[in-house]
């Protein structure tokens, strides 16, 4: 699925990360760990095509992400949903039509996935709230807008970017729930954060490994929880 | 009507397409606004640059092929010098028709300078011949010559001394004008293009999550190409239509008149409707090129 063969990434000559060589397979679940400025967040920019690596190769669903034209990658986001800290909402928008959005740029009609859109509203408890504006949520809301979205298109892959960062624990503990109950319909998740707290509570949910980034180099490259 | 729907859906996305853009932008109704403005300066210039046509046309044509013979002789020699070329422009091949100018008719046109009490039996004036050539003309050199022989005081004036510099003066206003028009075309494309620059750098977290969610980069700039076509289109008809109003105000010219009205004649009233249309292409491109240029330039 996610396959780093050498990588590297730099911003100019300040260098993120190196020496990344790691293969997360289809239907894993992988959380990311390191402490602030260990690189999580450009591991995470590299797994979903939003930065390239400056060195080696990222290889997305076999391809290779440094060469995919700017077309290609927005095609292949679209197998990729991605949850971040600050959610990323378009704020004029309401919460539905936010959800809707992976929909609305491929060109579906809103008549079409709309009982779909409900049943998904329902799972993540927001149906109360569908037609509220973003500024208008709590961030335990914001925080399950933004994985109901993330996985309105059926994607493949989930990676979420300190998911539980702005929340509560039980909030959290219900987040973790939903993006486990996800990987067991197959779904590959990767989860950067920094909570352990969050790592040891998954071990009863779900089957996952560990990476370790310290200083821009995977210390541990999937170990088990 | 389907067909056409289906072309503006693909060029510029289906109703509520820009909604992704958030509307309270003011790069937008600027667009509108410099849109009008430009429309109505550009329907205004159209009109003198076809009012200059006009002019050219009418100086240029009025007084071609037509000449004048004046002839300064002593009151008591006149009759016959008069007759005398009556007699050459007779015999002269490519003179059509020729008359002489009577003095009512001469007192009258010194009317407006000289007034109405003038004593005309006191007033020493020429004799005037009306000339109408027919096919090429004569051959002037000859005619000078003969005249010049026959009657010295005699001169031929065929009015390109002072025709054709004023036909220059208005082909000249014609090219200025439109090149004004140009110029205003140009400041309509910077305007259009900087408003788009502006909100694309303003919603840049937006892009930021459109192309987070898979958006191509033809959706998100079609999001912005549709907003700034139909606002450029819509303030450019406003404008036409405030300067076509303006226009049918204006007083229209006499019969006759010296200097042509700047009203459009008959079809011509369709041309100013093109300029919101050329405004509505003109905000496409400029646009749609500005904000894929921009968005390549993102990461």
């Amino acid at each position: 699925m996610i396959e780093f063969v050498n990588a590297g990434f730099a911003y100019g000559k300040t260098e993120i990360l190196r020496d990344m060589n790691v293969t997360l397979p289809a239907g894993s679940f992988h959380f990311l760990t390191g402490t602030s400025g260990s690189g999580k967040t450009t591991f995470l920019k590299l797994c979903h095509a939003a930065l390239r690596p400056t060195l080696g190769t990222v290889k997305l669903f076999g391809q290779d992400a440094t060469t995919q034209t700017r077309d290609e990658i927005a095609k292949m986001r679209r197998k990729i949903g991605v949850v971040h800290q600050d959610c990323q909402f378009l704020d004029h928008l309401s919460l539905r039509e936010n959800i809707a959005l992976p929909l609305a740029v491929v060109g579906q009609k809103a008549e079409k996935y709309e009982a779909d859109l409900n049943d998904l509203l329902l799972w993540v408890d927001l149906s109360h709230r569908a037609d509220a504006l973003p500024p208008e949520l709590s961030g335990g809301e914001r925080q399950r807008g933004a994985l109901a979205r993330a996985i309105i298109g059926g994607p493949d892959l989930i990676v979420a970017d300190e998911p539980t960062g702005n929340i509560d624990w039980e909030m959290g503990q219900r987040i973790l729930t939903l993006l486990a109950e996800l990987n067991k319909l197959g779904k590959t998740i990767v989860i950067a954060t920094h909570d352990l707290n969050l790592i040891r509570a998954a071990k009863s949910l779900v089957s996952a490994r560990v990476l370790r980034l310290q200083k821009g180099e995977l210390q541990l490259a999937g170990a088990e929880l | 009507m389907q067909f056409l729907r289906r072309i503006m859906v693909a060029l510029i996305g289906e109703s509520g397409a820009d909604r992704v853009v958030p509307a309270s932008g003011v790069a937008g109704g600027l667009t509108a606004l410099a849109s009008a403005c430009v429309a109505f300066l550009a329907v205004f210039a159209l009109s003198l640059a076809l009012s200059a046509g006009k002019l050219a046309q009418s100086w240029s044509s009025a007084l071609e092929g037509t000449a004048t013979v004046r002839v300064s002789a002593p009151n008591d020699q006149m009759q016959a010098q008069v007759e005398t070329v009556l007699r050459v422009l007779e015999t002269t091949p490519g003179i059509g028709a020729f008359r002489v100018v009577s003095d009512a008719e001469k007192l009258d046109l010194l009317q407006p300078w000289l007034g109405t009490d003038v004593p005309a039996a006191a007033l020493p004036l020429p004799g005037v011949i009306e000339v109408q050539e027919e096919g090429i003309g004569p051959d002037l050199d000859g005619l000078l010559l003969r005249l010049k022989a026959e009657v010295p005081g005699a001169v031929w004036d065929d009015h390109d001394r002072w025709r054709l510099p004023l036909v220059k003066s208005a082909n000249q206003l014609r090219w200025v004008t439109l090149l004004a028009l140009a110029l205003i075309g140009t400041t309509f494309v910077a305007i259009v293009t900087l408003a788009a620059q502006t909100a694309l750098a303003a919603n840049i977290g937006i892009i930021g999550t459109l192309r987070l969610v898979g958006a191509t980069d033809t959706y998100i700039a079609r999001a912005f190409v549709r907003r700034f076509t139909l606002r450029a289109a819509a303030g450019a008809l406003v404008g036409a239509v405030l300067c076509m109003a303006m226009l049918v105000l204006l007083p229209k010219a006499a019969e006759g008149s010296f200097l042509p009205s700047l009203r459009y004649d008959g079809f011509a009233w369709l041309l100013p409707l093109t300029i919101p249309v050329i405004a509505g292409v003109t905000a496409f491109v400029a646009t749609r090129r500005a904000a894929l240029r921009n968005l390549r330039a993102l990461s």
